[in-house]
């Protein structure tokens, strides 16, 4: 029972890890419906750029973030110059292919300016058990996952503040309920977009120095993104909340599924695991969890 | 000009249903059959035949199968390399277990049992539309490829879990140069590029495009969106099916699972869309562009004298910005642009 509930709580705090990815694509759904399948390659980008920038020019961790935070923020608004307003009011489809293309130009740009090897990044929290938790319940629970869990915690919260206190938020939320009308009420929506991008680089980048400092900054990162899908379907593409719980849920139960049932199939289930989770929930909810309900009308 | 329908009258019912209704169209076709089939296998030299002709025609071939899918019947897949990778170890499978299995017919048997699992997975597209939907064909294309990793019957229990197919032989007659095999691979496509033009046109096709334009509304005038959308996945996976196991029979002649993965599914996608969604010859010509791209690329980028490691950086570069610069520029594809070219060349040499 103890070792269940220690696979358990890794998964749940795997799941946060997924979720964090997944909150970079509802971002940016939610404001542009835009499935901007280059979010992985965003994380990719930025744990790069920061590993390299202290390796290169020999700068401390704490300057490299907010450098790159302002590449991001810079690749958020070019991103929305030069691919999406050419295509504005083009088939979604269009779109989505259209992020593609730019996760390979990323993924390649990446790779040409800073090289391909695979870099160790330092946080600076150690990923050991917690004394206490060992001591007085006897499982790992390791600290470095929980930091990265209260830090998405704090970055949801930021989040939910900045949708629904902020000018912004309220600029975003009404460009999302509908562009036509956001439009003639004199909202900016060029301008919003830029923003949106901004903010899911920025989460890009929170996503890509903890995973880069759990699994090393490697070209894998970019497949973080396949990770968060079954997240997103299940979570619901428009939802912030959606989004946490659905990566609770992918991460406890693709780490459960592959620890008990792994063992009878050969293993290396976690791979599709999580979809064929998240699609038996569509069958039931085809809008996902929490997403908005699908009305069609002729 | 010379690009002209006037004075082709229609005088019965037969020349008024035809394929390609405009004479020039027709002479256009069969001449590019003659090039195809008698020219180039003349003249190309076995490089040109097993790098570029061989795969082009197999990649047209599941772009149709992905484009019935996407482009007529509106539905949205990620999981195209999945189904060529059922078609190709099926064919695999039942060369290797049935003696004397004809080897055309275990590539029929191969398309049928990828149809079958299209079924399968097409079964979550009557409750999911759109995103759902690809992001769920992806549990397609993972789970496919796991299972023919994992499960060693499907590889005839070989060690490394990589098939070689079989030796190919129609009649006595052996195909194993390059030439050869591209006009089996040319047969075999203009076969079926010809039956989807049809079928698109057909009570089949309509449906689709029905569906594809407002399911609702379809399915309220009496279309049966069950029937529709699930044989619009088992024909689009039988194509795909057929074209795995050309991919390898014909071009890589040995194959290990993870050779259809999802690179080759979004590979194909950009093919539809940079072709043009919902058409045969858009496939044909998406196909071309797709393949010749890296090629000519990566020749540029040699004479450039960079290192490896650059250069395929460069190549990923170049690669997505075309893709985004294509699609910004002509978003509805290369057919769009044909058929564009057709309307000047009506007007030619008179636009007014």
């Amino acid at each position: 029972m103890q070792f269940f509930f220690e696979v358990l709580i890794t998964g749940l705090l795997s799941g946060v890890m997924y979720a964090l990815v997944a909150l970079g694509f509802v971002l940016i759904y939610k404001a542009s419906g835009v499935f901007n399948f280059a979010q992985g390659a965003m994380v990719f980008f930025a744990a790069l750029t920061t590993v390299a920038l202290q390796e290169k020019f020999g700068i401390s961790l704490w300057i490299a973030i907010p450098i790159t935070m302002v590449v991001m923020i810079a690749f958020g608004f070019l991103t929305e110059r030069i691919v999406l307003r050419p295509l504005v009011n083009q088939n979604e489809i269009v779109l989505f292919m259209a992020t593609i293309g730019l996760t390979f130009f990323l993924e390649g740009f990446a790779q040409l300016v800073w090289g391909s090897g695979v870099r160790a990044l330092d946080l600076g929290i150690p990923d050991e058990p917690i004394a206490a938790i060992l001591d007085s319940a006897g499982m790992v629970v390791s600290k470095f996952d929980v930091t990265a869990a209260v830090i998405c915690g704090v970055l949801v919260a930021a989040l939910a503040v900045l949708f629904n206190k902020t000018k912004i938020g309220r600029a975003l939320r009404a460009v999302a309920d509908d562009h036509q009308a956001a439009l003639t009420v004199g909202i900016p929506l060029q301008h919003v977009w830029g923003i949106v991008w901004a903010v899911a680089g920025f989460v890009a980048l929170v996503a890509g120095l903890l995973w880069g400092s759990r699994s090393g900054v490697q070209f894998a990162l970019t497949f973080v993104a396949l990770k968060a899908l079954p997240v997103l379907i299940l979570g619901g593409f428009t939802s912030v909340p959606g989004a946490i719980v659905g990566g609770l849920i992918i991460g406890a139960t693709e780490k459960l599924a592959e620890v008990y049932l792994g063992p009878y199939v050969g293993g290396g289930i976690e791979g599709w695991f999580p979809y064929v989770l998240a699609l038996l929930f569509l069958v039931v909810r085809p809008e996902g969890l929490f997403g908005e309900k699908i009305i069609r009308r002729i | 000009m010379i690009y002209r329908e006037a004075g082709q009258f229609k005088t019965s019912y037969v020349t008024d249903a035809q394929i390609f209704p405009i004479a020039q169209d027709r002479i256009g076709i069969a001449l590019m059959l003659l090039v195809a089939f008698v020219v180039i296998p003349r003249t190309a030299t076995p490089y040109f035949f097993s790098a570029i002709m061989t795969p082009f025609l197999i990649y047209a071939l599941a772009t149709i199968g992905l484009n019935i899918l996407t482009g007529y019947a509106g539905q949205l897949s990620l999981g195209t390399a999945a189904f060529m990778a059922v078609g190709a170890f099926a064919s695999y499978n039942f060369m290797a277990r049935i003696d004397g299995m004809p080897v055309l017919l275990a590539f029929i048997l191969g398309g049928i049992c990828a149809a079958l699992v299209g079924i399968v997975f097409g079964l979550p597209s009557l409750r999911i539309r759109g995103f759902y939907l690809a992001a769920s064909t992806l549990a397609t294309q993972f789970f496919v490829v796991w299972c023919l990793t994992k499960v060693p019957w499907f590889t005839n229990n070989s060690a490394s879990g990589v098939i070689t197919a079989q030796q190919i032989e129609i009649l006595g007659y052996r195909f194993d140069t390059p030439q050869s095999k591209y006009l089996l691979v040319l047969v075999i496509v203009t076969v079926m590029a010809l039956m989807a033009k049809n079928l698109v046109r057909s009570t089949t096709g309509r449906a689709w495009m029905a569906i594809r334009d407002m399911d609702v509304a379809a399915e309220v005038i009496g279309f049966r969106i069950v029937h529709t959308k699930l044989t619009a996945f088992a024909i689009s996976s039988f194509y795909c099916g057929v074209a795995g196991a050309l991919y390898a029979y014909c071009y890589l002649g040995t194959v290990e699972p993870e050779a259809y993965n999802l690179d080759v599914s979004f590979r194909i996608l950009f093919m539809v869309l940079i072709g043009g969604v919902g058409s045969i010859l858009g496939s044909f010509l998406g196909a071309g562009f797709i393949v010749l791209i890296p090629i000519a690329l990566s020749y540029l980028v040699h004479f450039t004298g960079l290192s490896n490691s650059v250069t395929s950086n460069l190549e990923l570069m170049v690669f997505g910005a075309l893709i985004i610069f294509f699609l910004i520029v002509e978003p509805h594809g290369l057919a769009r642009l044909w058929q564009i070219g057709k309307e000047k060349l009506r007007l030619w040499p008179f636009p007014h």
